[in-house]
């Protein structure tokens, strides 16, 4: 149920992005969700991309910083009012969540990758409210 | 071991006598052999017969880098061309570059004072020794060499770059001993675990390494990095090169073989002689050199000079690691800051590594220091509160060292260049004119 997200650190630089899907696409590394975080010098990009393993290690031998981190996707309904019924059950709990970012797939659901203090208890919450989980099959090239 | 226990462990009395019959000889050649300092000493009203001792070096003018330019090349050479074997230049970064020359005689006195210097620190005829300094006009590659080759170490001439082949031939050929700059040491430390070669596989046990300022921060990296014991050399090509002063295994500062190079401590602003134990800048006289020999040479190295006996039985003098140089020191805003101070900062925080450049410029009519600090894989967190954390915490502890407030960027891994020779700290992009 914990998603493995690959997380760099990118100078802001023309190309420097560019360079680096270039990187993925020649090792044949889909990006299934990407996200920039970003202040005046610097982004960090968080990504759900397949075999993130593989990725982390061709982009670390062509000199990025990486990391991979822990999150959770959670899975709602793509339509109005699907994000916020969410969101209530999280902001219920006793949740802090470091941050987020969502992409809907065309049909009827959207996912929400989420970063938070404790993944656990995310987890748990979101599962006792019977709300979906994305799982590692679902975003991973197998 | 001590190579030369007589010159090295000699009693301060017997060496000053000594010192004093060398610069008299000394004064006497340059005096009637080159005419720069002819010309000087007759200004002052100097002649040969009024230096006796060595307290009569007082006395003496002193030479400066820019007087080597003034003379370039050959100028103050004190030989006919004939008996020069070697020249050696200086890259002449800030202007024409510095040449110097060595007879036979010079290149055998060097050879000697190399070779206590790794004796210093545990090197024997018995050691593979890896010299891993550029060879070629820069004086630390054959200035190692030589001293190895004559203390009977199996030498290695592999001179700086090709990082691989370095870690291979440490490898293949055993290594027990490596010299080169300390940024590339920590480099190679770096490049070792990237190839993840097993430690086990690495034989080394001295590092000799010198020719820029490095901090006790880097030395303990190094060490975990290469798994040896580091020491620290000195020298300066105007001198001689590497192997003027050499740290024994005390750790406790550079003792600087004084029976060839007479030390002095003055304050950088009058020229006014400082005592044992005060900062100033140091001051050379190779008194025997034959080929260049220089008087009072100022290196415009900051540093402390120290007369108590060493533990290791040694009675020369011990200079402390330079604090920074008279001439790489920027003042920013009237504040006079040290690239070495900024590095210390960086290593004691333990988050970073000291990859980083300094970007000093001028907006406003106002002095601006921007210091670029790369971000390390394993202190690289994915939230921006942590990193723009790291960089306060930079800023604070630099403000706090230098009551100074810099800008601080952080920069991609590997984005700072790594010189294989004299790591570039500093871009002045001041114009002051």
């Amino acid at each position: 149920m914990i998603i493995k997200q690959l997380s760099v650190f990118l100078e802001n630089r023309t190309g420097r992005l560019t360079e680096l899907t270039g990187i993925l696409a020649e090792h044949d590394i889909n990006i299934s969700a990407f996200s920039i975080a970003d202040t005046a010098d610097y982004g960090i990009l968080r990504m759900i991309v397949g075999k993130p393993e593989q990725a982390a290690e061709v982009l670390r031998n062509r000199g990025f910083a990486v990391k991979i981190t822990d999150v959770v996707g959670m899975i709602v309904p793509h339509r109005p009012g699907g994000l916020h019924k969410a969101l209530q059950i999280i902001s219920g709990s006793d949740i802090t969540i470091d941050y987020m970012y969502a992409f809907a797939s065309g049909d009827c659901k959207a996912t929400v990758v989420i970063r938070a203090d404790s993944l656990e208890n995310i987890i748990r919450v979101l599962q006792e409210h019977k709300l979906e989980l994305l799982q590692q099959g679902d975003v991973y090239q197998l | 071991m001590i190579w030369n226990e007589h010159h090295e462990c000699m009693e301060r009395e017997e060496l000053r006598k000594l010192q004093g019959e060398r610069i008299r000889s000394m004064v006497e050649r340059v005096y009637f052999n080159v005419p720069f300092y002819r010309r000087k000493l007759q200004d002052m009203g100097i002649e040969p017969g009024d230096i006796r001792t060595i307290d009569d070096l007082q006395k003496l003018p002193f030479t400066t880098k820019q007087d080597l330019r003034d003379n370039y090349p050959f100028g103050l050479f004190a030989v006919p061309q004939q008996e020069i074997v070697r020249l050696h230049a200086s890259s002449g970064t800030t202007g024409k570059s510095t040449v110097v020359g060595y007879t036979h005689n010079d290149i055998l006195m060097w050879s000697e004072v190399v070779a206590r210097s790794l004796t210093m620190a545990g090197i024997s005829g018995s050691d593979i020794m890896q010299v891993a300094y550029g060879y070629g006009l820069f004086t630390g590659g054959l200035g190692l060499h030589y001293g190895a080759e004559k203390i009977g170490a199996s030498v290695i001439p592999i001179s700086g770059g090709n990082t691989k082949k370095q870690l291979q031939l440490m490898v293949d050929f055993g290594s027990t001993a490596i010299a080169c700059t300390p940024s590339y040491a920590a480099y190679l430390g770096e490049a070792l675990t990237e190839e993840k070669i097993d430690r086990k596989n690495i034989k080394l046990k001295a590092g000799i390494f010198g020719a820029e300022p490095w901090t006790e921060e880097m030395r303990t990296q190094i060490e975990q990095l290469l798994g040896l014991k580091a020491y620290d050399i000195y020298g300066l090509s105007e001198v001689i090169g590497p192997g003027v002063s050499m740290e024994c295994w005390c750790q406790n500062g550079m003792h600087i073989f004084e029976d060839h190079f007479i030390p002095e401590i003055i304050n950088p602003e009058t020229g006014e002689l400082l005592p044992y134990g005060d900062l100033g800048e140091l001051v050379f006289t190779p008194a025997t050199k034959e080929a260049m020999p220089l008087i009072r040479y100022r290196t415009r190295d900051l540093t402390r000079l120290h007369a108590e006996p060493c533990e290791c039985g040694r009675t020369l003098v011990r200079m402390e690691k330079c604090v920074g140089r008279s001439d790489d020191m920027l003042i920013i805003r009237g504040v006079n800051v040290f690239p070495s101070q900024i590095e210390s900062v960086l290593l004691e925080m333990n988050e970073t590594k000291p990859h980083y450049l300094l970007v000093v410029d001028r907006e406003n009519n106002l002095d601006v220091l921007e210091i670029q600090v790369e971000v390390e894989e394993q202190f690289f967190s994915d939230e921006v509160k942590e990193l723009e954390g790291l960089r306060r915490r930079i800023h604070a502890n630099i403000a706090s060292l230098l009551g100074l407030s810099a800008s601080i960027r952080l920069v991609e891994p590997g984005t700072i260049e790594r010189s294989m020779g004299k790591a570039q700290r500093v871009l002045d992009k001041r114009k002051l004119t």
